[in-house]
């Protein structure tokens, strides 16, 4: 220490002050020096403990020094050893000093106190266990040193849709397949819906007869028709009322209705527990500005990166975000110097361009309604074998075009909007976010007006039953069409995309490659395809059971497609995703998924009226209507219940209770972020007194020794005084210093 | 757990185990680490805690240490000497801090320590420019390293005396949201 950093402004070149050094604050973290050879004060031990073994002669003089003392044992033995910024020798010292003062205890304490501590070992244990059989521990474990923790916050969040999905399918088949499997093994009998002879009921058999051409079957499996209508990954197969066990009848229809809005709130409840964290994170930091430069500077090197190609990308992606910093506050300089006519001039350019952008999402969902209603037509007429996959798949096509084309559309416009440019990513991401997630809602409302719509007008059935004897297969079809040609997409885009242009951007040096350059791993887009799947999923599984199961495996292997993508060819963005920021996004655009989907599911149950050819609900009709029905034949007192539960004055007083609820919280956060302005402004105060007490003690410190020096002044002493002083004179002290500048 | 192991005394891996992060298991692998460093110097029988340290170049060779622009720094603050001879249980100290469980309160101190290459208890402005410039290689100019580190100071500093104390520090990386995923070395 060089020169006293306190008196920086007004004093070059004072003396080092020993005060500093004694301050508790500073202790903490002078303990891994050894003891210097001015020795008395720098004291090798933290202020937290004085467990002393050593000068507790000295202690017996003040009473007010035994109690400071006593306070900071207590303090510390509430905190666990491991935590203590102590090197591990003074630890260890610790631990053993804690074991002896447990022996004073009584029995009972000791025995809670080593209870605890093997408890915790098998914790520690179990969780260890546990970890090992984590999903692609391994290989999230290389990504992560090779790219850093943003792009390993994808990964995990594809693990995480697999388990959910995993789960879903689990419930799915639990409550739903494993009854009607398990049915005719037991002594048992399920009864079959069937009434009689109306028209609506009429369900012809799709399946393929006499010879059929192995191409067919192709088309089959790729669009669920033929062979794959009337098997267990439909709804229409579930055609069962209810299943006689021994024991006791399932009703199949309530098991299949409760799983869809079980595994609803399942994923709800998941999703959001996972993004409390980063949510709760998210609050604390209320001001934008901890985006930039502290967090940059001394939160921004990933320790994990152990690649060296690796940490170079990290060096200049920092570099670049530093120099985008410095670029935006002159961008916010120039925002504020606006003048007013330019920013009319900039209102004005905005709403055309937002206009432009309405229009653009119009003429795309128009395009899908039209491209569904062609496709449905025209599966009623098999032309040949590649022309009908066309006409099934167009829908799936046109989605994809649309998603492929309006990001470009998107980025290319915003920067005539002249935002800055965080804003500008947030704003293009929203626009792609909701591009993708309202697309599959135009299919599926283009779908059910041709699937309600009847040449005489109103249909008789409810829905059309000549074109559509049982709709629900046929949505399940759309969704399940959906999800492959999803899959194949991304497939067909890493292998005849991504690969060739590693090839080209690597041995050819032509000025194609260098203007194309290599692939960047571009997390939001990505992030976009995996939730827009995820959200057909949600859809689709009320009509095609089977279609989670689909749904895990095809992320499993995108897992292993984007992997080998990510190592071969790709180098991370130059936008880098910042991993705090990237799991809130992730999970906030899956919640935005998960709200969409909930919209048609909860159409399709309630408002819709059910197929009375296939599934289960053919006695009912609309599927909800099997509730109340159920509600009705359960004895009188669960009944009366859950009829109080499900009544107006319920639902109203529950929703006064819940916004209560919600005024109390937001007040109480409020109120917590005032003290927090209090206590910040109180710190700034502290620290301002301090300086000034330590300039006013070395004030006193200084004309003591100068009259001392001049005229031979005797030392002056109080039993008060801090013996830690080595100047020749003592110096009053208002109240003993803090025990750790106490010294044998 | 169960293994016959003769590095250490179930006593020593107990004591580990309840200073550190680490489970047995993990305290083993971090020898076997350790002895690679320089199998000459590192015995194997650790029972009677040789008084060995392996010197600050070995260490920083490591490969989880080896990309880190701060590597000098990390091992220096846990070293006894404030040389960067690191010993085995300084050794463990350091990954023990630097593990996901660390809790982040323990992090802030040796991060403090870690950024405070002059060693005089507070984030100068020499101290912020020499961070900045070991991140970015000294790509960055000098006016603009200059403006970041105004900036950054601008942001923590609460006293006002133009440095970061600790308590500044503590303060604004506890706001800081990368900071527990970023401060942290799997081993």
């Amino acid at each position: 220490m060089e020169r006293d950093s306190v008196f920086h402004n007004d004093r070059l070149g004072a003396p080092r002050n020993p005060l500093l050094d004694e301050l508790p604050s500073y202790q903490s973290l002078l303990y891994r020096r050894k003891p210097s050879a001015s020795g008395s004060t720098k004291r090798r031990g933290s202020s937290r403990t004085r467990l002393g073994s050593s000068s507790s002669g000295k202690w017996g003089q003040t009473t007010v020094a035994r109690q400071y003392e006593e306070k900071h044992r207590t303090q510390t033995l509430q905190r666990p050893v491991r935590e203590l910024p102590k090197p591990m020798a003074e630890k260890r010292r610790d631990k053993d000093q804690r074991l002896e003062q447990a022996k004073d205890l009584s029995s009972w304490s000791q025995w809670r106190q080593s209870t605890r501590r093997t408890l915790r070992r098998l914790k520690e244990d179990g969780f260890e266990m546990l970890s090992n059989l984590e999903l692609w521990r391994g290989d999230i474990h290389v990504i992560e040193g090779m790219f850093g923790t943003g792009i390993l916050s994808y990964f995990s969040f594809l693990r995480f849709l697999v388990l959910l999905n995993f789960v879903m399918f689990l419930l799915m088949f639990g409550f739903v397949m494993l009854p009607i499997i398990t049915a005719p093994h037991a002594s048992g009998n399920t009864t079959f819906n069937h009434v009689d002879g109306f028209e609506c009921s009429n369900y012809p058999s799709t399946s393929r007869r006499g010879l059929v051409v192995f191409h067919q079957h192709i088309t089959d499996l790729l669009s669920g028709a033929g062979f794959l209508e009337q098997t267990y990954l439909f709804y229409g197969y579930y055609k069962v009322e209810t299943i006689h066990f021994p024991k006791f009848t399932y009703n199949l229809p309530l098991a299949y209705l409760l799983v869809t809005i079980a595994y609803l709130f399942l994923s709800l409840i998941w999703i959001v527990k996972r993004s409390a964290t980063g949510f709760k994170r998210k609050l604390v930091q209320d001001e934008d500005r901890f985006q930039s430069f502290c967090n940059k500077i001394f939160a921004g090197w990933d320790f994990c990166i152990v690649n060296d190609s690796a940490a170079r990308l990290k060096r200049s992606s920092l570099l670049y975000e530093l120099k985008t910093d410095l670029e935006e506050e002159r961008i916010k300089q120039k925002i504020a110097d606006r003048t007013r006519k330019e920013k009319c001039r900039i209102y004005v350019i905005r709403l055309i361009l937002n206009l432009f952008v309405i229009a653009v999402l119009a003429a795309c969902f128009y395009s899908i309604y039209i491209a569904t209603n062609f496709s449905q037509k025209a599966q009623m007429t098999k032309v040949n074998f590649i022309l009908d996959l066309i006409y099934e798949y167009l829908p799936s096509i046109v989605i994809t075009l649309a998603n492929f084309i309006t990001p470009l559309i998107f980025s290319l416009i915003i920067q005539f909007e002249d935002y800055s440019p965080a804003f500008e990513i947030r704003f293009t991401l929203m626009r792609c976010v909701f591009m993708r997630l309202t697309s599959i809602c135009v299919l599926l409302v283009s779908l059910w007006g041709q699937i309600t719509s009847c040449q005489e007008g109103n249909c008789v059935c409810g829905y059309n039953h000549i074109l559509y004897p049982c709709w629900e297969s046929r949505v399940g079809q759309e969704m399940y069409k959906l999800m492959i040609f999803d899959f194949l997409i991304i497939g067909a885009v890493t292998v005849f995309v991504e690969f060739p242009r590693k090839l080209i951007v690597d041995y050819c040096d032509c000025g194609l490659a260098k203007w194309w350059g290599q692939q960047e791993f571009a997390i939001p887009q990505n992030v976009l395809e995996i939730v827009y799947g995820q959200t057909i999923c949600w859809i689709g599984t009320f009509y095609c059971p089977l279609l989670p199961a689909i749904c895990t495996i095809k992320y499993f292997i995108i897992f292993y497609i984007k992997k080998v993508t990510l190592v071969n060819n790709c180098r991370p963005a130059t936008r880098p995703f910042r991993a705090s920021s990237s799991n809130f996004f992730f999970l906030a655009v899956l919640l935005i998924g998960l709200a969409l989907a909930c919209v048609p599911v909860t159409i399709g149950i309630a408002q819709i009226s059910c197929s009375q050819a296939c599934g289960p609900f053919i006695n009912y009709t609309t599927s909800w209507e099997v509730v109340p029905r159920t509600v009705s034949q359960l004895p009188a007192g669960a009944r009366t219940f859950l009829l109080a539960i499900s009544s107006e004055a319920f639902a109203v007083s529950l929703f006064v209770i819940t916004c209560l609820a919600m005024f109390y919280v937001i007040a109480l956060a409020g109120a917590h972020k005032r003290v927090i302005n209090q206590l910040r402004e109180q710190l700034v105060m502290d620290g301002r007194d301090k300086r000034f007490l330590i300039q006013k003690l070395c004030q006193a410190q200084r004309t003591c020794a100068i009259r001392s020096t001049g005229s031979g002044f005797q030392s002056h002493s109080s039993d008060r005084v801090s013996p830690s002083y080595r100047s020749n004179s003592g110096v009053f002290l208002v109240q003993p210093p803090p025990d750790s500048a106490t010294h044998v | 757990m169960g293994n016959k192991q003769t590095i250490f005394t179930d006593e020593q891996l107990d004591a580990y185990q309840d200073c550190t992060f680490f489970t047995r298991k993990e305290i083993l692998r971090l020898h076997g680490r350790y002895h690679e460093l320089a199998p000459h110097l590192v015995p194997m029988d650790y029972t009677n805690e040789p008084d060995v340290t392996i010197p600050l170049a070995l260490i920083v060779s490591m490969p989880e240490l080896n990309e880190n622009p701060f590597r000098n720094r990390i091992v220096e603050s846990f070293s006894e000497d404030g040389a960067g001879n690191l010993s085995f249980n300084d050794f463990v100290d350091m990954f023990s801090v630097l593990s996901e469980t660390a809790p982040r309160e323990l992090k802030a101190i040796y991060a403090f320590k870690i950024y405070d290459f002059n060693v005089d208890n507070f984030l100068c402005k020499e101290d912020l420019e020499k961070t900045l410039n070991k991140l970015t290689r000294e790509e960055l100019s000098p006016e603009e390293v200059t403006l970041v580190c105004e900036k950054a100071i601008e942001e923590a500093d609460l006293d006002g005396d133009s440095k970061l104390s600790f308590a500044d520090f503590e303060n604004m990386i506890t706001r800081a949201p990368d900071f527990l995923s970023t401060f942290h070395i799997r081993i």
